[in-house]
Parts: structure tokens; C-alpha cells; sequence
């Protein structure tokens, strides 16, 4: 999914009268819409960058359902999530591909240049790093992708390269 | 105007027939991943600089993945090269000597009209039907789709076809289900035209969650038509209105796609209320039939027909028993007919060509073609279409060109993650399903991830336990836990604590997951183990009894040590060693103390001169 997304303001009292705002609005555009619970998260996450409990509640409420229903689907789908990420998402690639083609040191030398765990997010915020299934750029394996570039045919040395660029 | 002419007008407009010369930039996410885009800017801006009389067009992907990014250049005669392998900074010379003056640049060419270039076999023993129009049009004009015949198909089933005759059509055929499991697709459909009830409903599985697959993607990216006219003509015989495509999350390229192309067809009535007008059927009714796209959100178990239904419906994707089948109790509990991309994309070909010109094609019980995407250790990755009944060693060495590097052939990788490892000695193995069956493997959806000799056999089952075991959706038992369990005992053997017995457990483990689970990622998710077993018992052996890894794969049952002829003494390893295991002075060749040495691997990662080796 796209990563661009709006930033959440700073005081309290105004986000969550945006966020009522922009959920309203995705409510509204699927009144009637047969199983459009996943679409509803999917904009609501573009929207504010994940889906925090008091998102679902609202959604929840909204949709007419109870929030247990939607928590089982947002933790089902590894799509969805409940907490922040950094300002650029790097997903990289353990496919069959990659992996016979070196991913696991490229992850490791992400990993290791970014001072940042499995999943987590940098200590200035920076970056969150992902590993993802398969992104299906296979014959360019190693593959990553920060946000929305590919970044193939890398190495240890190529990913960290990348990544002081970013 | 005749059919013929119009077709020829169709042509020259649309480019595909070009009045001058024309530049064709391959974008498909892997040409972008390798810097299409750029390239495309690159060359927008010296034919605009250079006021060059030339149209710059783009189209999806051709397969040549190993030689991104691609560019066509075909002059006004027709004639078509191909350059590989194309940066920014091959734009100029490419524009001065080919575009200016003519003289195409032979260095760069892959395929050339004018002479036999190596690239050529890549293309000899191909037959492309579902890939027909991919990396040849523009996946964003309709126009260049109804140009190579596009919705023809549509136009003749609708004017003069019964729904039943359409099925017998695929019938006819012998086409199966693309998707892995190989169902005729023609019986499916009557399953659903059968099925009592007045609203049926129509659904493409583009959720391509195999890692090392990437066919789906590059149809619906490449030739988003053929897969709305496959479906329309689905939706005809079975009867039904309205129908889905439910595309991964992670193919946001061919959604944008699809979405456009459901536009377009819409606007140009082939889709939507009373499709082609005003005009009555062959059955004397008009047509109608609306198409949705539906976003996957990440599970690969929704690949699963059951799985893929529960999400659409705004639920956890989780199976059901079956029967009911979709064709009786699908989506909304209402009839529904489920194909894959690439059945889907076959359809419109066969209704044009006859169900005769299919079924020639193939062996006696797998008609048609294939495609799969080759990728891993082989030297031209990329996406292939063959016959089906060609040999798994003519796709890889007369197609793919063999392995990378001179390394040799060690096994295939087929069926992803339900699939299993075909072993080089059995290269002869004809690709149907029948004969991939047999080898333990699976047809699949196409995957065909190739390994070498550096491949540790153990290390990839347990790459796929850990990919099935965290995709379990947790509804059956065996499959949650069971394999689980198998991937802890396939860890401890990768890290040299495997034990007498543990085959054995591995054995009885694989045999319950199997045959307890509901759906089919529980009941293959043995198989790579299983297969992996069959054809190199010996690998596993070695790392449990001599804790030895004879691929020199496994980290941990690798013995580390300084190549003194090689080293410098540049210490880096030194400061990347996180147990201080090497010593040495500057510029003298260091040494490794075993007995602190953790095999982590970061001193090989390292080092510059190659001079840290395993045994």
C-alpha cells in the first residue's frame, strides 16, 4: 500500500476531530456496500497511518458491527497495523528467489545499519523495516523496496548505499 | 469498412503498426524496478530536444526480466530490435546512431531482425497464448487490445453462441485449472451453470501469494483485457451478473491497471448494463455483467477458493469445509464459479482460434500452454509460456539458458510452498500435471524457482515451513501446530542439533498435517519437506549425524578460517566480530579462535579480499 499519507496533527483535540472527519467520509462511500470492511480499513490506514483502537471503535460503530468482528480482521491480514511506522517503510524481500540469492545478509546489513529490529522502527523515526513474503521482482532478486521503488540485484554493500540515499 | 481494413486502420493508429518510427519502453514492475521509468524520461527528452520524428510508446512485460530495462525500437517498415539492458546513459548514443542515423547499435541489440542473436532461443521453443499480447501493446489503451483482436472472442460467443455451447467450447479444449490443482475448467463452469438459483457470481484469483510467482502479476499488468473478456465470457455461460477480481495488496500496479481498463471497457459498452448495446444474445437475452476489483490485504491463505470468498465478504479469510463447492454455495451463499488469472486469460484465444488449435497443443490429459517464472539461480530469469509436455530441462537450459555462473543444476523448485524440489536427475520429467504429480511436486501456479549447488536442501524445506507455518490461518489443528513443530525440527537440524529420529518424526508429522487439514495449504504444506526427503535423504543425514552441511550453507556447521595468502590485515574483520575471535596485527594475515568463533557469518560479509573461507 502506498506509505504517502497525511501527517497526524499535533494537538489531540484537533486529530481526533480530523480523524472523525475522514472517517465519516470513507463511512459514507460504502453505505450499502456489501463486505466493504476491508476496503473501509484499507482507506482508513492510507488515511491516518494505522488503525489505533479508538480507529476501530469509530469504525466499528459506524459500520454497525462489533469492534471485536473488525479487530479479527485487522490482525488477520498482515496489512493492517495497529501502530505507527516511520516516515519511510523499507520492505524487504525473503521470497524463494531472494533467498536463495542472498537476502538474509542483505537483511542483516539493513537491519545492522539502521541500528532497528525485525519489524521496528529507528530511533529517529526514520525508517521501519519489514520483511515481506514476495514482491514478485523475482528474476531482479535481492530484492527491497522503501516506500514505492524497488530496489533489485543487491548486495549487502548496494543496500546500505541505498539507504544512506534515501 | 471491412473487418480487415479496419483492422489495418486499428493498427497504424494505435502504433502497433508503425507509419514512423516507433520506441517502445517495457514498463512492467520489473522494467520499473530496474529503471524503466528513468529511461523513459531519458529518451522523452532527447526526441523532444532533438525534435525527433519518432512516438514513444510503453508497454508491460515480455519476459526478459534478466535483460531489463527493454526497449523496442521498431522502424517504419515494421522491423523490430530490441535493446537490453538499457540505462539513461545508453539514451544518447541509442538516439544519434539508431534514431538519427540509422545505424541500430549491434553491441546492445538482444534481438534483432537482422541476425541471429543468442537471446533468440529464449523466444524458439516458447508458444504464447495467455502472454499473447504481453510487452507487445500498451496494457492502458484499449484500442491497441481490440487491434490484436481484442473482444472479438466476446463479440462472436455473444452473436452466435449458446451459453451451453460455450462450455462445450472449453470442454472441448481440455483446459484446466491454471491455478495449481488442475481442475477442467469447462466442467467447473457447467458445475455453475447447473447450480439452481437465479444471481450467480463470477470471480478471477489474482491473490498470487506463491513467493517466487509472479505470472498473475505480469498478465493483469500487461494485458488487463484478456482477463475482463476471459471473465465475460465465463460470466455468459454460466449465467452470471456480477463478478470480482480480488488482486494482492502488494500488485498496486495492476490494480491502477485493471481499474482503468474496467473503465474503459465499461465506457466502450463491453462491460456494464446491456453489453454491446441493444443487441440480443444467441440465447435471445440481453447481457449484462458488472465487474469489481477487490485488494487483497495480505494472507496468503486466501488463495485458498473458501479463504478468498470469506474476504471478499469483509471477513478473517479463513476456509471452510467443502462440499458445499462455490459452484453451489459460493460467495454470499449464491452459485459462484472461481478461476484463476491465467485460465481466465486463455479463454478469449480459444473462442477465437476453436477448442481444436488448444487441444492440439499439449499431451493427452494437459492441453494448452504454460506459463511459469523462472527465477533463483538460473541465467535468464523472466517469465516463459511453452507448450505444456515440453521437459522441466528444455525450459531451464534451452529457454533459460541454464544455470548462473557455470554452477551446476541441482533441483527445481515448483508449486512454491505446496510444491516440492525435482531433482536435476529428473530433468526429463515432462511438464503435465500428471508427470509433476508423480515427481511429489505439484504443478502449481507456475513457479519454478531454480537451485544450484550452493543450495542446502534441508535449509529450503525449512524455508517453507517457516513461510506455511506463519501463513496457517490457525483453524485446523495440524496444520497450526503441526507444522510448527516440523519447522522447529528443521531449525535444530540447520543448526547442527538435529537428533536420531528426527526424519522419522519429520515422517509421521507430515502424514497427519496432510490429512487433517481442511484446505490445501494444510494439506500440502508438507510437501517440500517430503520432497526434499525423497531426493536427498543423504543432505539431511549429514546434518544430523556428521553436524555437516555438504552444501556449505548452514552458518552454524561451518568451520571459519583466514586464508593467510589473502589476507592483508586490514582489521576490518576484527571490528565486525562480535566475540573478538580474531587477532592478528595490521598488515599481517589475522587468525580465528574457534573456540570463541559463533559461525554468525559477519567477518565473511566483511571482509574485501574474499580471504575468509568456510569448510
Amino acid at each position: 500500500m502506498s506509505q504517502s499519507r497525511k501527517k497526524p496533527k499535533k494537538s489531540s483535540a484537533t486529530r481526533e476531530e480530523t480523524e472523525a472527519g475522514i472517517l465519516g467520509a470513507i463511512l459514507t462511500k460504502y453505505v450499502g456496500t456489501a463486505g466493504a470492511v476491508i476496503p473501509i480499513l484499507q482507506e482508513s490506514q492510507e488515511a491516518l497511518g494505522c488503525l489505533r483502537p479508538q480507529t476501530i471503535e469509530t469504525l466499528a460503530l459506524g459500520i454497525g458491527v462489533p469492534a471485536s468482528q473488525i479487530y479479527g480482521v485487522v490482525t488477520f491480514y498482515s496489512q493492517f497495523r495497529l501502530t505507527p511506522i516511520g516516515k519511510h517503510l523499507c520492505k524487504v524481500c525473503h521470497g524463494t528467489a531472494c533467498h536463495v540469492s542472498g537476502a538474509t545478509e542483505v537483511g542483516e546489513a539493513i537491519l545492522d545499519q539502521l541500528h532497528v529490529d525485525e519489524g521496528g522502527t529507528t530511533a529517529d523515526g526514520r525508517f521501519t523495516v519489514q520483511s515481506v513474503a514476495c514482491l514478485g521482482c523475482c528474476s531482479l532478486a535481492p530484492v527491497m523496496m522503501i516506500d514505492e521503488e524497488t530496489h533489485g540485484r543487491l548486495t549487502p554493500d548496494r543496500a546500505r548505499k541505498v539507504l544512506r540515499e534515501v | 469498412m471491412t473487418n480487415t481494413s479496419r483492422r489495418e486502420g486499428l493498427l497504424v493508429q494505435t502504433g502497433l503498426k508503425p507509419a514512423r518510427t516507433q520506441v517502445v519502453v517495457g514498463l512492467g514492475s520489473c522494467g520499473i524496478a530496474a529503471g524503466g521509468q528513468k529511461v523513459r524520461s531519458a529518451l522523452s527528452e532527447a526526441i523532444e530536444r532533438k525534435a525527433l520524428p519518432i512516438q514513444l510508446r510503453e508497454t508491460g512485460c515480455v519476459g526478459m526480466c534478466y535483460r531489463e530495462v527493454l526497449v523496442d525500437v521498431f522502424d517504419p517498415q515494421g522491423k523490430r530490435f530490441t535493446y537490453g539492458n538499457v540505462t539513461p546513459e545508453r539514451v544518447e548514443r541509442l538516439v544519434t546512431d539508431h534514431f538519427e542515423s540509422g545505424r541500430p547499435v549491434r553491441d546492445w541489440l538482444v534481438r534483432s531482425p537482422e541476425e541471429p542473436l543468442a537471446d533468440d532461443s529464449f523466444f524458439a521453443k516458447q508458444k504464447r497464448i495467455v502472454l499473447r499480447n504481453c510487452g507487445i501493446i500498451n496494457p492502458e489503451s484499449l484500442a491497441e487490445y481490440r487491434a490484436r483482436d481484442g473482444y472479438q472472442a466476446l463479440e462472436k460467443v455473444l452473436r452466435q453462441m449458446k451459453p451451453e455451447e460455450v462450455i462445450q467450447a472449453v470442454r472441448d479444449s481440455g483446459l484446466r485449472g491454471r491455478g495449481g490443482a488442475g481442475f477442467p475448467t469447462g466442467l467447473k463452469w457447467q458445475f455453475a451453470r447447473g447450480a439452481k438459483g437465479e444471481k450467480k457470481y463470477l470471480i478471477c484469483n489474482g491473490d498470487e501469494g506463491d513467493p517466487g510467482a509472479f505470472m498473475d502479476r505480469s498478465v493483469l499488468e500487461g494485458d488487463p483485457h484478456t482477463v475482463i473478456e476471459g471473465m465475460l465470457i465465463a460470466a455468459y455461460g454460466i449465467g452470471a451478473d456480477e463478478g470480482y477480481l480480488y488482486v494482492r495488496a502488494e500488485y498496486p500496479l495492476a490494480v491502477r491497471r485493471l481499474r482503468k481498463a474496467i473503465a474503459d471497457a465499461t465506457m466502450a459498452g463491453f462491460l456494464g448494463e446491456h453489453i454491446l448495446g441493444s443487441m440480443l444474445t444467441a440465447c435471445g437475452s440481453k447481457f449484462s455483467f458488472q465487474l469489481h476489483v477487490k485488494e487483497g490485504a495480505g494472507a496468503f491463505v486466501c488463495g485458498e477458493e473458501t479463504a478468498l470468498m470469506a474476504s471478499i465478504e469483509g471477513q478473517r479469510g479463513m476456509p471452510r469445509l467443502r462440499p458445499p463447492f462455490p459452484a453451489t454455495s459460493g460467495l454470499w451463499g449464491k452459485p459462484t464459479n472461481i478461476n484463476n488469472v491465467e485460465t481466465y486469460a486463455n479463454v478469449p484465444w480459444i473462442l477465437l482460434h476453436g477448442p481444436q488449435a488448444f487441444a492440439d497443443l499439449g499431451t493427452q490429459k494437459s492441453k494448452g500452454s504454460k506459463v511459469f517464472a523462472l527465477a533463483g539461480k538460473i541465467a535468464r530469469g523472466g517469465l516463459v509460456e511453452v507448450p505444456m509436455g515440453i521437459t522441466i530441462g528444455e525450459v531451464i537450459f534451452e529457454i533459460g539458458g541454464g544455470i548462473k555462473d557455470g554452477r551446476a543444476f541441482k533441483a527445481v523448485q515448483m508449486g512454491g510452498p505446496s510444491g516440492g524440489c525435482i531433482p536435476a536427475s529428473l530433468a526429463d520429467t515432462m511438464i503435465d500435471y500428471e508427470s509433476v504429480t508423480q515427481t511429489g511436486a505439484i504443478m502449481g501456479s507456475g513457479g519454478m524457482v531454480v537451485l544450484d549447488e550452493t543450495a542446502c536442501m534441508v535449509e529450503i524445506a525449512r524455508f517453507f515451513l517457516d513461510f506455511t507455518q506463519k501463513e496457517s490461518c490457525g483453524k485446523c489443528t495440524f496444520c497450526r501446530i503441526g507444522t510448527k513443530r516440523m519447522l522447529e525440527i528443521l531449525t535444530r537440524i540447520t543448526q547442527g542439533q538435529g537428533q536420531e529420529g528426527d526424519i522419522e518424526l519429520l515422517y509421521d508429522l507430515a502424514d497427519k498435517i496432510k490429512t487433517s487439514s481442511l484446505c490445501g495449504l494444510g494439506q500440502t504444506a508438507p510437501n517440500p519437506v517430503l520432497t526434499t526427503l525423497r531426493y536427498f535423504r543423504e543432505e539431511y543425514e549429514a546434518h544430523i549425524r556428521e553436524k555437516r552441511c555438504p552444501a556449505h550453507y548452514c552458518r552454524k556447521l561451518l568451520v571459519y578460517r583466514i586464508d593467510s595468502d589473502l589476507c592483508t590485515g586490514c582489521t576490518a574483520c576484527t571490528h565486525a566480530c562480535p566475540t573478538q575471535a580474531i587477532s592478528g596485527v595490521v598488515k599481517q594475515p589475522h587468525l580465528i579462535d574457534q573456540t570463541r568463533c559463533i559461525q554468525c557469518g559477519s567477518c565473511v560479509a566483511k571482509c574485501r579480499f574474499d580471504a575468509v573461507k568456510t569448510q
